[in-house]
Formats: C-alpha cells, structure tokens, sequence
C-alpha cells in the first residue's frame, strides 16, 4: 500500500540530540563528515566511530533503524569492499587463486573503506532521525542566510522546500483515494504490458494534477489573505536559540577532531 | 437470498505498528436485493471502510463478505467482476473525473466491462438522462462544468456500469440544499426504476429519513443495528447518545410526548407527520 511509504524519516524523541539547535546538528554533522576524511589511520577512524555511536546512543534511537539506514547502501558497500579488495596489490599476498589475489594492503584499504562509508550513513541519517523536516529546512535558510546578500533567494528556496514536505503525506492519501475510486470503475492496473500499465495511469494523474493545482491555487491564496509576502521582515513564533548544551556539543566536536589529527599524526 | 452478507468482518489498519486501530469491529450483516439503505454513523465510525470492504477495495483482516452469493477474494481475478456487480461513488466523485468530453468520462466504466459501443452509448445517454445531464454537454470538458453538474457526471459514470448494488458514499456533501435534494431525488428514482440495491452513506438523518427502506447504523466501528427507519428512529435516546441526530421532525414529536401528547405513532419524515396531524385534528374536530 502506498500509506506505507514514509518520506523523511524522523524518529521523534526527547533526547539530548534531539534538543540541539538543528543549526547546531548541521555544522556537528558537516565536522563530522570533515572528520572521517581526514582521518587516514585505523585509529583515526576509530576515534570517529566511537563518535558517531556515542551520539547514537544519546539519540535512543533504537539499533535497528540504524541497520535500517545502512541496508539501501549495501550494495554500493559491497562493490567498494571488493574492488578495494582485489585491485589494490600493495603488500603481502594473503591469497592467490588463478587471477585473483588478496594482499594485505588491499585488505586494509576494504576494511578502512568500508568502515568509513558505514560511519559516514550512520552520522548522516542520525541528522534526518534526530530532526525534523520542518526544523532541518529552517536551519537550511537560517545557515544560508548570509548568501542573501549576493541575491540567492534563500527564504524563498527554504519555504518551497517546505510546503514540498507538508504536501508529501497529502498527495499520498489523494492518490489512493483516486487509484481506489478509478479501480471501482474497473480500472486495472495490475495487470498488462508496459504500455497498457502506463496507459493505465493517465485516469490517475490527470486527476491528481488537477487537484494539486487547485491545492497550490487555494494555498497561494490563503497566504495571501494572510498578508505573506517573502521572507522580508518576517519573524517566527519559534525562534532558533542555542543553548549551553549546543556550544557543549560544538566543543565535544572539536575535542574529537583534534583527537582524530592527533592520532593520525603520532600513532 | 441476500445480495450483500458479511461474517465477522474485521478490518484493522495497521496492524502491528504504533498506530494500529481496529476500523471495523466484527460486522454481520444482511441486505436483500432491492433495498434502498441509508448508511448512518458519525465521522470514524467505520461507514467509509465498511462499504469498501464490499467491492473487495479492502482484504478484511478476518471475516468474509459475500455478494450475491459469492465470497470476495477467493478468487482474485473475479475481484474485477465485483467492482462491476458493487457501484461504488467515492466521497466527492468530481474528483475522479479525468477524460476530455463528459461522454468520454462516463464511458470509461462501461469500456473497462468490455462491452460494445453501442451498448456504452445505450447506457450513456439512460445514466445522463436520468442524473439529468443534457446531451448538449456531452462534449464539454469535465473540467468546465458546474460543481453539482460534474458531481452528477461522476455519479453517472459509475450508475452506467449498471451494478446490481450501487454505494454512495456522501453523495450530496458539499452541495447547496437544492441540489443535494435534485440528486437524493435523483438517486432514489434510479432505485425505483432499476429496482437494485442501493447503499446511501450520509450524515444528514432527513435525507436518510425520507429515502431509506432500511437504516443501518455504525457505532464506534461496530454495527449498532439495522432496520427499518420506524425502529431505528424509536430508539433515538440512545442514537443521540451516540452523537448522532434524529430528523428534526422526530424530535419535534418526542417534545410533545415529553409535554404529553401522545401520537401513538414513530414520525420521521415532514409529509407523515403532516397527515397524521391532519388526521388526528379532523378526528379532534369531529370530537368536539
């Protein structure tokens, strides 16, 4: 059933992470991704992922959605462990079977790959489990804002984003509701060639546009009413406010980073 | 035999998650062939999934629905058959409406029964006449129609299928008083030319009151009864605990009783209450 789509996947909570200022959690997870590519030794790493699982387990996200944000990504994984695997030839050979071999360097290249992809997935869904899509697009325009002054129509982009999300779950329910009302009018749409199913999707969508433009025509105009007029001189009912906690968060961070250069450098 | 039977019909949506609810409770129920039936209960109630278990749109999660006979999903591929036997006019049809001309819209049920153009046009112009749509629209787009017009459109679209048993979910939602009585009017001919079955989903008692043969009440995802309209309405203590209205005629006569006065009879509809009391004046006069 198409209600089982979720679009965003906010995990909603009441934990430390989910309290930072999103601005905050965008810059932590900006450092972060800085960190795991700088970091270029097992330790380095290492440092990183104790990181990202420590924040993990600030969250109360439970384990399996982290498994869950991984498993799209496996077979991108996979094939990066293999080529690693097989064609890099630096060290000593582990296994030699016709043209393949397996040396120790490209061993430790697959592992460190791999384990930088996986950290890299888990800090970065962390950011989508721990936010909301409303507070991310709003930390979105408040971060850009300094590119307003060179014309880029920030709050505009910011506020298109998030109607775009308002509207996912309602173009959703209106789409079934039309597939369920067409296919009490027989339509079929399970069975039949490719063309036919195409074809079978016209009765669907051209309902579906129509609604939506009537939908952005009835919301343009209750903004209207309501005197909208772009982001100039606008103020908010939630405002963003950084907290001790925030700078508490930042500062972890940079402890961390330093850590990971540190480590690199002397081990 | 009954043309629509439910055993145990339960429907839960989702199931096994945090939002799980149980949107129809254990439902038995048996309509004969020819029954004009008005669905009542408020908003969650269970009227909407109710009626879309009965074209086989929705697998019950237990339980088992028969039309005419026959039990839904047990054969998969007869399930398109179904949805030609059940009608089934969704809640703000126009909605639906997709085609170029109106003639073009009304026929995509028909086409998909396969059936021969002569045939589709036969039943174009019947279902257009009788919804009242004039064949000087037929090649207008859907899109340039009044709201009713294209409401009426929509319902013909699917009356022109001809199904032994045609649902409306809220056919007149939405639609100023003068037209919501055109299409009840409309439908309740419809019923009495075809003489099939015809389920009616509305909140308004009236229009409920003055059209059904039968009145089948959804309470809290669960039946609550189904009957004729005189007994439903005799117990409207207990229909206005549940949040729903009686016609207000009815409550005009259950104050009287209160006062003490005694018709003797259940009154639902304007026109029965009028030749009652102008029975009972014309006895009171001959009386005194």
């Amino acid at each position: 059933m198409l209600k089982d789509i979720t679009i965003g996947q906010y995990f909603p909570g009441k934990s430390v992470v989910h309290r930072l200022d999103p601005r905050i959690k965008i810059i932590i997870t900006i450092a972060f991704i800085v960190m795991l590519f700088v970091a270029d030794s097992f330790y380095g790493i290492g440092i990183g992922v104790v990181f990202v699982l420590g924040s993990f387990l600030l969250s109360g996200i439970p384990f399996k959605m982290m498994l869950k944000s991984i498993k799209p990504l496996l077979p991108i994984l996979i094939f990066t462990g293999l080529l690693n695997l097989f064609f890099i030839s630096t060290g000593d050979v582990l296994f030699e079977w016709k043209f393949l071999r397996i040396t120790t360097g490209g061993a430790t290249t697959a592992a460190f790959m791999i384990i930088r992809i996986v950290a890299l997935i888990i800090g970065s869904s962390l950011l989508t489990y721990t936010t909301s899509p409303i507070a991310l697009t709003d930390a979105i325009e408040r971060l850009l804002s300094p590119l307003k002054k060179i014309k880029v129509p920030v709050h505009e982009l910011a506020m298109m984003m998030t109607i775009a999300l308002r509207f996912i779950p309602t173009l959703i329910e209106e789409t079934d509701k039309i597939m369920s009302a067409q296919k009490a009018r027989g339509a079929d749409l399970e069975t039949g060639s490719f063309m036919q199913r195409a074809k079978a999707l016209v009765p669907i969508l051209i309902p579906l546009f129509v609604s939506s433009f009537r939908r952005a025509e009835d919301l343009a105009l209750a903004m209207e009413c309501r005197c909208y007029h772009g982001g100039e001189g606008r103020t908010r009912l939630k405002q963003l406010r950084t907290a001790p906690r925030d700078y508490v968060a930042l500062f972890t961070t940079a402890l961390f980073i330093v850590l990971v250069v540190l480590a690199d450098k002397m081990l | 035999m009954a043309i629509i039977k439910t055993e145990n019909l339960t429907y839960v949506y989702g199931e096994g998650t945090p939002f799980r609810k149980v949107a129809v409770d254990n439902v038995n129920l048996e309509i004969e062939e020819g029954e004009l039936v008005g669905v009542i209960g408020h908003t969650g109630s269970g009227k909407s999934t109710l009626i879309q278990h009965l074209n086989g749109l929705l697998k019950p999660t237990e339980g088992k629905v028969f039309i005419d006979g026959e039990e839904l999903w047990e054969d998969k591929k007869k399930l398109r058959d179904i949805r030609f036997k059940v009608g089934l006019v969704f809640q703000y049809p126009e909605y639906q409406l997709f085609e170029e001309t109106v003639y073009k819209d009304i026929a995509f049920g028909p086409k998909n029964m396969g059936l021969s153009d002569e045939e589709i046009d036969k039943r174009i112009r019947e279902t257009a006449r009788m919804v009242g749509i004039k064949e000087e629209l037929f090649e207008k787009s859907p899109f340039e129609l009044s709201g009713g017009q294209k409401r009426r459109v929509a319902i013909a679209g699917v009356m022109a299928m001809e199904p032994k048993v045609l649902i409306l979910d809220e056919p007149a939602s939405g639609l100023d008083p003068r037209g919501r009585d055109k299409i009840l009017g409309q439908i309740r001919e419809y019923h009495e030319e075809k003489k099939n079955t015809v389920l009616l989903v509305s909140h308004s008692m009236e229009d409920v009151a003055k059209n059904a043969s039968k009145i089948l009440v959804m309470n809290k995802a669960g039946l609550y009864c189904y009957d004729t309209p005189v007994n439903v309405f005799s117990k409207s203590q207990e229909l206005m605990e549940m949040g729903l209205s009686v016609p207000q005629i009815t409550r005009v006569f259950k104050r009287l009783e209160a006062c003490g006065i005694n018709v003797g009879e259940e009154v639902y509809t304007v026109d029965f209450a009028k030749k009652l009391m102008m029975k009972l004046l014309s006895k009171n006069n001959l009386e005194a």
